[in-house]
Parts: C-alpha cells; structure tokens; sequence
C-alpha cells in the first residue's frame, strides 16, 4: 500500500520533537479525522535553520511530517512557502489515494509555522 | 522474523482437517448435486452431511440450514427478505447502532424504500437496555435483527433474553452470529431465534461459504433468483467444497468449543491483564466483565496515537492486529462501534483489536507484551498530544464536507 520511500520515513522519522527556542510553530489536523500535525522552526535570516514535528495519525502522516522538514531545512522561507502537499507527497514516491485528502498536511503544517514566525517577527 | 496472528475476528486460517475433507471434491468427486447422473449423485450426500454437522452445531434440523455464499449475503437476505414477505404487516425494524456494516447498510437501504428503522444505543460499555428494546416495539414492527456478538469488541449480546422479548411480541428475531459460532455456544432454539447467519472462514473454514439457519415456516422472499437449489430458497450451484469445509469446521467447533474457549481465554486474559498493567493510559473498549465477552477478543485504546501506525508498527514486529481508527476503516470517521460506545474521538483512533485462535500460543503473547510497551512509547513521543496542555483541536469543516459530497 505506502511505498518503500513512505515506509522509510515512517519507520525511521527525521526531525522528530521540538525545536528549541522555536520562533514559528504551526498545527494542522484535528482528532476527528486523525491527524494532527505540528511543526515548530527556527528562522534566522529568513532561513530555516532548524525544524521538527510532531505527529498524531496515520503511516501516511507520519511519513510526509518527515518528509516537509527534510525538503524545508536550509530553505528560505519564500522557497518553503512554495512547497506544495502534492510535492510532499511526490518526494515519496506517492501516497494512496485515500491518504491525499487526509493525511497529507504537512506543507500546510509548515506553512502555518512560518506565518506564525512572520506574525511574531513583524 | 515471528509471524504472530491475532487478527482471527477479521478471517481465520483453513484448518488441516477442513482443507483434507474438501480435497476430493475438487478433481474427483467435481459433480453437480443438482444432475442426476452419477457424478452428481457422489457429491449429494457431502453436502447432506454438511448439513447434518452445521444444524448439530446450531441445534436445529438440518432442513432449516441454507447454505449460501457469506455472512454479509445471509444477512442481506435474512434482512431484505423479510421485509419484502411481511411488508403487509408493518415497516419497522429494530436494530442496534454496533451491528456489522451488511447489517446496517441493509437497513439504511430498506430506510430508502419506506422502511422505518430504530437504531438502538449502547452504552458506555457497549451492552443494550433491553427495556429500551422492548419499548421500541410496536404494531409496525416486523423484525428485530440483533448481532450475537460484536466483531470490535467482542461483546456477546443477551440473544435469549431478547429471543424472549421477541416471541412475547410475536416478532421474528434474526441475529448476525458470524463472530459468535465456534467460539461460544450458539443455540438456536433455546434463543428463541428465527434466522440465524453464519460464516465459514471465521471458523476454519475456506472463505466464500455461509449458512443460514431459517426457522421451519418462516416465510421470506427470495433473495437470489435462479435454479431450485436449497429448496428454492437460494438459487445457485452449491459451492461443494465450501459448503464440505463449512461442515467439518462447524463439526470441529461443536467438537472443541469448551477446550478452545479455555485455551484462548486463558491467553487473552493474560494479555489484556499483561497491556493493561505494563501500558499507562490504556482504556478496554468492551464490557469490564469478561465473561460477556468473546473468549478470544481484546480491544484497547492506547491514548495519543493512531492506530494505523500502531498496526503499521506491529506488523514490522510480526504481529498482525486490527485497528478501528479512519484509515483502516476505509472511511474518513473511525470506528461506529467505539461512536456508539460514547468513545473519545481520540481513543477511537487508536483503538485496536486482538482476535485470539487456538492457534496461539503463550509465547506469542509473552512476545507482544514485550514488543508493544516500546512501540507505544515511541509513537507517543511522537504526538502532539501527549503531554499536551492545550486543548485538543476537534472539528474539522473540510471533511464534513467532503463526507457530505460522498
């Protein structure tokens, strides 16, 4: 069902927890549909220096959390903002359809945490 | 790597006994019981003893045993024939919110065609209030369809007590036993039940076979169209080496039930005891007393984390479960079993099934315990919720709207 790619991130999660000192943090996701996502940042200089998650759903979840933090460190956050769900989910080779609606929130996670740093910063 | 098994409830391993006394009627004896010729002749008389071994295990005639493809198609028909024969009389049927799906979406169907439906609740432990039952009876009411036990949770439902409520008000009872036969016993006439449906491959038989029990004089429309099989009651050429393994499955079952019922007690007490003790934060969806429970059936919660990943998790570990969250529902809601419950929305996704065979062993479940406590942990560590001071965000407006666009 979930690709090699979906079960590596899945079994071996990059960037998991919290970023110290974070200045952005952005949550996704409620209980109803089963998953919640949250990421938290560390900007300097409009770069994402650090970045990690937390996650409450499904394999699917899990897996793109990890992916977004992977493709958004050392990005601009211009750049980060540009990342899409779907690019997410292409770094993964694909997900299962069923999972595109649901548990494919990730970019929408980091993007909620950079608007987050830009309201505190401004 | 182990391969542990506890996912019974959902389908069960053929046994080496069925699988034998289905082999000749592959190649050798491949007749049709319906042709007249000897080779149709050789195959009747296995399915008459088939027949004999399913009606010892339910204790009724063996003319009142049907054989037919599945459970979900018994309960279509025990549901839908019903209403189409006795449409005259009323159009209200009762049922309960936890039943199977073929169940459920039967009556959602019949619900669409002028039928009324009552939906009984269950409460926090998953049992009826049998007053509520008996009040939602009423001169309309044409059929009370009650599961023996449930598929989730494993709780075995009052069928003789609500038998007793049916007969005092005249209406015919029907009840899902799929989960229930084999594990417990099922006794048909002392239930007072009318239709009774049951499935070969939760019991060891091959998939593909069930069987009714149809009370003598019970008048229902047909439900398959066709051929004069099974006493026109349901057309089709019999499926022989179902209908032979459905046969010795239910011979074993009558043979072993009270051996098997100890053994798998015995393992899943010591599991549940071993997750409930080792695990914080662990809730038992399912009646406290285990004794009306299924012998073999642990469904628990463990709060935080999504069940699919758990299952996910698992599997990597061996050990094949079942969870009732979303995304192993097929659905973008979890469970209606752990709904009708009253479940936290969040324990509900995480809530997971260990259906026992005798199969198992004690080893096994040494071996689950030793490998959950961690995996749990880790997913826990995980989530957003653990350890969590703000409130936990609830509702989601996208997917009330894609749930109302399908």
């Amino acid at each position: 069902m979930y690709t090699e790619k979906v079960m590596d991130h899945f079994s071996n999660p990059r960037n998991v927890g919290e970023v110290e000192n974070a200045n952005g943090v952005g949550e996704v996701g409620n209980a109803s549909c089963g998953d919640i996502m949250k990421i938290s940042l560390q900007v300097e200089n409009d770069i994402i220096q650090d970045v990690k998650f937390k996650t409450f759903g499904c394999g699917a979840a899990i897996a793109t959390s990890s992916m977004v933090t992977e493709l958004a460190i050392g990005k601009t956050i211009d750049e980060a903002l540009i990342l899409t769900n779907q690019a997410v989910a292409e770094a993964l080779d694909g997900l299962p359809p069923a999972k595109m609606h649901c548990s494919n929130l990730a970019a929408d996670a980091l993007h909620e945490a950079i608007k987050n740093y830009r309201e505190q910063s401004a | 790597m182990q391969k542990i098994y506890m996912d019974n409830n959902a389908t069960t391993a053929v046994k080496p006994e069925v699988l034998e006394a289905m082999l000749p009627y592959f190649c050798e004896q491949f007749g049709n019981p319906s042709s007249v010729h000897w080779a149709g002749r050789m195959v009747g008389g296995a399915i008459e003893k088939a027949r004999e071994q399913v009606a010892e295990l339910l204790n009724c005639s063996t003319a009142e045993v049907v054989f037919l493809s599945c459970g979900s198609e018994g309960d279509n028909y025990a549901i839908k024939g019903t209403a189409d024969a006795l449409k005259d009389k009323g159009n209200h049927i009762i049922t309960t919110s936890v039943e199977h799906p073929a169940v459920l979406e039967t009556c959602e169907a019949l619900e669409k065609d002028g039928f009324e439906i009552t939906y009984l609740k269950v409460d926090h432990d998953g049992m009826l209030d049998l007053a509520e039952l008996e009040a939602a009876i009423t001169d309309k009411t044409i059929l009370i369809s009650v599961m023996w036990a449930n598929n989730e949770t494993g709780n075995i439902f009052p069928i003789e007590e609500i038998g007793t409520i049916a007969k005092k008000h005249k209406v015919r009872f029907h009840t899902d036993a799929v989960q229930a036969v084999g594990k417990i016993p099922v006794d048909v006439r002392k239930a007072n039940v009318d239709m009774a449906v049951i499935s070969g491959h939760k019991i060891g038989a091959p998939k593909g076979i069930g069987a009714m029990y149809l009370r003598r004089g019970t008048k229902i429309s047909r439900f398959m169209h066709g051929g004069h099989q099974e006493r026109n009651r349901r057309a089709g050429t019999h499926n022989v080496t179902g209908i032979v393994g459905l046969g010795v499955a239910c011979e074993l079952a009558s043979k072993n039930m009270e051996k098997d019922y100890a053994y798998v007690r015995n393992l899943r007490d010591q599991l549940e005891k071993g997750i409930l003790t080792s695990i914080p934060e662990v809730k038992l969806n399912g009646h406290p007393n285990a004794d009306v429970r299924l012998p073999n059936t642990l469904n628990v919660s463990f709060n935080y984390i999504e069940g699919e990943s758990l299952l996910l998790f698992f599997d990597m570990k061996g050990i094949a479960a079942s969870s009732g969250s979303a995304c192993t529902s097929g659905s973008l809601e979890p469970s209606h079993v752990m709904g009708a419950m009253g479940v936290d929305i969040v324990l509900a996704h995480s809530s997971t099934r260990f259906s026992l065979s005798a199969d198992n062993t004690e080893e096994e479940v040494k071996y689950i315990l030793q490998e959950l406590p961690p995996i749990v942990q880790r997913l826990r560590e995980m989530s957003p919720l653990y350890h969590r001071e703000d409130p936990t965000p609830l509702s989601c407006d996208e997917c009330r709207m894609v749930k109302k666009a399908c």
